[in-house]
């Protein structure tokens, strides 16, 4: 990891330490941890579409698995929430092989679509079979820990942001790793790359694997921090939603995906006037940063800072 | 009736159920084809120009009370117009950079608009109108097929008639299979690339605004019914092969009555899924489709 990324995650362990102690208000803890939780779907995303050049428009297929089995394994077969957790990512990251080995196989669209179509039959399944159907399911554990069993929203909250900074050490590294190099030359030239002797399609779906673990990753805590699922949570909206936040908060940077989710998280709550109409407001959103801040918000904040120095 | 005649006359009500839908998917099929023929482009908001369709031929026959060809006339010039503005505001700012993700990104951004402007006009409710024609459906070996259907099969094969005339006997149709072959001689033998780039977008936007007023007095529409869409007449066209229009017509047809006889054979919730596992098993095994061959593809400017 180069220099400035330490500094950047000094800064944000900060902030997400100091956070519940000035602010106790449990609504605005709410919101922020679903923040965090958006922000581990979107950081997923973001290296699958600022680093490997793939977009995928299933991940609330990824994020429904993985809260849906957690969820069912440790409520009706008693398996510790850790452990629950454990086997759902598994269970995703198969499922995410399966798709990506034939998908990644061409070019972008057929990802795309194919993904939308993904996480709109997940959807179906979970409204046919999923436990109570379209009205969905409670009583799910909190999660717990060595026989801790955490209650509170400000435990929920370290939680939430611990898992956001695990998966973004985690990410830094890939991207600076080879395969982090690689993933870049992928994402400005695919037959560039290839000439170069990278194994193009390999690392495409080893990423789309990622992307999918950190989104059930999400789902499993999503699972045991609301206690309650239902469908409507895990539809095209989600993933819609999902899309929005790499691209506002920049999907050439890995910090853009927790600004994009924390606006994108947010943003609902400044418009409440807006309810009925959030898709209209979202739709001008998008159209609006692709054709005049392509590049996000996070970026943009980088280059306004370089050039006061 | 015996046994197998009632199994027949339930076979043919399937059939036909399923070549109503696929006749949707069809056109849907074969408008995405032909923005992708010109741009390399697979438009993500065509769904919602057949929605738009439903929904606007609702507005000006039931809610204005106009005409019937009136109002068939102001519905695809309204959708005629959207596509021009989506290709004129989106499409042609961006399509310099040649970035397929970002030409993706776009498509679904303007998806969501227009959703979000359909539910902003007419909620979340459901809506249809009456068939075109009144009278009595019809009795085939028991199966008893409405009016609206023949309708909207009929409707589907003069569009793919006329547009084989336009494409093969016209000027303006020939230049366009010439872009869609290559854009770069298109562009010396004189040809208006840019034009043909829009008037591909308003062509699809026609064709998917007919689509939708067709098909809504049968399944009823409502403003988020366009994603599924898009991707149902996606799959149709990579069944077929992509760029192909008769691959499109082919899978569109294939895909519905599958489709119909999942739901009626299997289960009506998996319906959904059909197209999936065909759409991943054609990437899997042909992914050139049927009619399409491996070096088109390669061919494909992004």
């Amino acid at each position: 990891m180069a220099k400035r990324d330490y500094i950047s995650l000094l800064i944000f362990a900060l902030l997400i330490l100091c956070f519940p102690v000035f602010v106790q208000d449990n609504y605005i803890l709410t919101v922020t941890i679903f923040a965090a939780i958006n922000s581990l779907v979107a950081l997923g995303l973001t290296i699958l579409m600022g680093y490997a050049g793939q977009i995928s428009l299933g991940q609330a297929g990824f994020y429904g698995i993985g809260a849906y089995i957690s969820a069912i394994l440790s409520l009706n077969f008693g398996l510790p929430v850790v452990f629950s957790m454990f086997l759902s990512v598994i269970v995703s990251a198969l499922i995410s092989i399966l798709l990506a080995i034939p998908a990644l196989r061409l070019k972008g669209h057929y990802l795309a679509v194919a993904t939308l179509g993904f996480g709109e039959i997940i959807y179906v399944i979970l409204n046919e079979w999923g436990p109570g159907g379209p009205s969905g399911f409670g009583d799910i554990p909190q999660f717990s820990f060595l026989g801790y069993t955490m209650s509170t929203l400000t435990e929920y909250f370290y939680l939430s942001w611990f898992f956001v900074g695990l998966c973004m050490i985690f990410s830094m590294n890939l991207i600076n790793s080879m395969a982090g190099k690689a993933l870049k030359s992928i994402h400005d030239s695919e037959t560039a790359s290839v000439c170069i002797g990278i194994n193009v399609s390999k690392l495409k779906i080893k990423v789309f694997v990622l992307s999918a673990i950190f989104a059930s990753l999400a789902g499993c805590i999503y699972a045991h921090f609301v206690t309650f699922l239902s469908p409507s949570t895990f539809s095209l909206h989600y993933s819609i939603l999902v899309l929005m936040m790499v691209i506002i908060g920049g999907m050439r940077s890995l910090w853009g995906a927790v600004v994009g989710a924390l606006i994108i998280t947010f943003l609902p709550e400044a418009l409440r006037g807006f309810k009925e109409y959030d898709i209209l407001v979202y739709g001008i959103v998008l159209t609006l940063s692709l054709l005049f801040l392509r590049n996000g918000i996070v970026p943009l904040i980088e280059d306004l800072f370089r050039k006061k120095a | 009736m015996g046994d197998t005649e009632i199994e027949l006359s339930v076979f043919l009500q399937f059939l036909f159920s399923g070549l109503t839908a696929g006749a949707v998917y069809a056109l849907v099929g074969i408008s995405l084809n032909i923005v992708y023929n010109s741009t390399s482009i697979i438009n993500l908001a065509q769904g919602e120009f057949v929605v738009l369709g439903g929904l606007g031929m609702w507005y000006f026959l039931e809610h204005l009370q106009l005409p019937f060809f009136l109002s068939f006339l102001l519905t695809i010039t309204v959708a005629a117009l959207l596509g021009l503005l989506m290709e004129r505001l989106t499409i042609r700012p961006l399509i310099k950079k040649a970035n397929l993700l970002l030409m993706i990104m776009v498509t679904i951004a303007v998806s969501i608009l227009l959703k979000g402007l359909l539910m902003f006009k007419f909620g979340k409710d459901p809506y249809a109108y009456a068939p075109f024609t009144e009278g009595e459906p019809i009795n085939i070996f028991g199966a008893v097929i409405s009016q609206q259907i023949l309708w909207v099969i009929g409707i589907t094969f003069s569009l793919i008639l006329l547009l084989n005339l336009f494409f093969n006997k016209t000027l303006l149709g020939k230049a366009m299979r010439a872009c869609s072959l290559d854009t770069k001689a298109a562009r010396l033998m004189g040809i208006n690339v840019s034009r043909i780039v829009m008037l591909s977008f308003v062509i699809s936007a026609i064709i998917g605004a007919v689509a939708g007023i067709a098909i809504t007095p049968i399944t009823l529409m409502e403003y988020d019914k366009g994603a599924i869409l898009t991707v149902k007449g996606f799959t149709a066209a990579i069944l077929g092969g992509l760029g192909t229009s008769k691959g499109a017509v082919f899978g569109g047809f294939l895909l519905g009555i599958l489709e119909s006889l999942t739901a009626g054979y299997i289960h009506s919730g998996i319906k959904d899924a059909v197209a999936l596992l065909l759409l991943l098993i054609v990437l899997f095994f042909k992914p050139a489709g049927i009619f399409g061959s491996k070096e088109v593809i390669k061919l494909r400017k992004l």
